[in-house]
C-alpha cells in the first residue's frame, strides 16, 4: 500500500461531491459522466450545449495540475494501444447499456439509494477486479 | 447561467479527479489489483464524494424544483434488468483493461495524455455499434431477472 494517498483522495472526492450537488441544486441534473456524454448523440435542442460545456469543464479541470505543485503525476508509457481502444469500446457500450458509470451509478445513484445503481456498482467492481487480474497477472501488462 | 453552471461543475469535477490523482490510470488499476500492490485511494475518493452527494441530495430533493430550471431530471427506471447487468459487466471489464472510466479519461485528455485519446477513440467507436447491439435485442429492457 505504498502508493496510498488518503488526504488528496478525500479532498478530490469532496470536490467531486460538490460538483454533483451544485449540478442538481442549480440545474436539476445528475452528474453522471457517461450519461452526459451519451446524451450528446443525437444532439437535442436545449439539451446539448450544457452537456458540451460540462465535458469541456471536465477536460480543462485537470489543468489545476499546473497550479498545484503538490500533485505528482507521471503518465505511464507503452501501454498497449489495442487494450486502450478495446477498453474505451467496452466502457462506452457497457455504460450505454447500463445507464451509468462510476459517477452516475457509483456516486449519484447510490446517494439516491437506487437499487439499480447498487447492483451496477457491485457488478462493475467485481468485473473490474477480474479484468485487472487478467491484464496484470495473466497477460503480464503493467 | 445554466450553461455557465454546467461548465463550472465540470471544472470542479475535473479538478477533483486530478487532485485525487484518479486521472492516473495506474492508480485505478492498483485499486482493482487486490492480489498485487493494492491502493485503496479510489475507495476514499468514492466515499467522500458519496457522503457529500448523499447529504446534499437529501436537502435538494426536498425542494420543488432546481434553482435555474423547472424540474429535476432523475432516472425513472426501477427494475434490475438484463441490460443493467450485462452493461455493468462490460463496463467493469473495460474499466480494468486500461484503468479508465469516462470521467478520468476526459480529464486526462486535458493534460494531453495519449492513452486517454486512444481510449476515447474506442468509446466513440462504441457509439456506432450500439444501434446494432440494440437491434439484436441483447438484453432488451423488458427482461427482468
Amino acid at each position: 500500500m505504498q502508493n496510498f494517498t488518503p488526504i488528496s483522495a478525500l479532498i478530490g472526492g469532496s470536490l467531486i461531491g460538490l460538483s454533483t450537488v451544485l449540478l442538481l441544486w442549480l440545474n436539476g441534473r445528475i452528474a453522471g459522466i457517461s450519461g452526459i456524454f451519451h446524451g450528446l448523440f443525437p444532439p437535442r435542442k436545449n439539451d446539448f450545449i450544457w452537456r458540451l460545456l460540462f465535458l469541456l469543464g471536465l477536460i480543462t479541470g485537470s489543468l489545476i495540475y499546473y497550479f498545484l505543485p503538490q500533485i505528482h503525476f507521471t503518465p505511464r508509457t507503452h501501454y498497449p494501444i489495442f487494450l486502450l481502444i478495446l477498453s474505451g469500446f467496452l466502457v462506452g457500450l457497457g455504460t450505454k447499456l447500463s445507464g451509468g458509470c462510476t459517477s452516475g451509478h457509483g456516486i449519484c445513484g447510490i446517494a439516491r439509494m437506487s437499487s439499480r445503481s447498487f447492483t451496477a456498482t457491485i457488478i462493475f467492481i467485481i468485473f473490474g477486479l477480474i479484468s485487472v487480474y487478467f491484464v496484470r497477472h495473466i497477460l503480464g501488462v503493467l | 447561467m445554466y450553461n455557465v453552471v454546467a461548465f463550472i461543475c465540470g471544472l470542479i469535477f475535473g479538478s477533483g479527479l486530478t487532485i485525487s490523482n484518479m486521472i492516473n490510470a495506474n492508480k485505478i488499476q492498483n485499486f482493482l489489483d487486490v492480489t498485487g500492490n493494492w491502493d485503496p485511494s479510489l475507495l476514499f475518493v468514492m466515499f467522500s464524494a458519496l457522503i457529500v452527494t448523499w447529504v446534499g441530495y437529501k436537502f435538494i430533493l426536498k425542494k420543488q424544483h432546481p434553482q435555474l430550471t423547472e424540474k429535476f431530471f432523475l432516472p425513472t427506471k426501477k427494475s434490475i434488468d438484463k441490460k443493467l447487468v450485462l452493461g455493468s459487466a462490460l463496463f467493469g471489464i473495460g474499466w480494468g483493461l486500461a484503468g479508465y472510466c469516462p470521467g478520468p479519461a476526459f480529464s486526462a485528455l486535458g493534460l494531453g495524455i495519449l492513452d486517454a485519446v486512444y481510449f476515447m477513440i474506442g468509446m466513440i467507436a462504441s457509439l456506432f455499434v450500439f444501434p446494432i447491439v440494440s437491434f439484436l435485442k441483447i438484453g432488451s429492457s423488458g427482461n427482468k431477472i
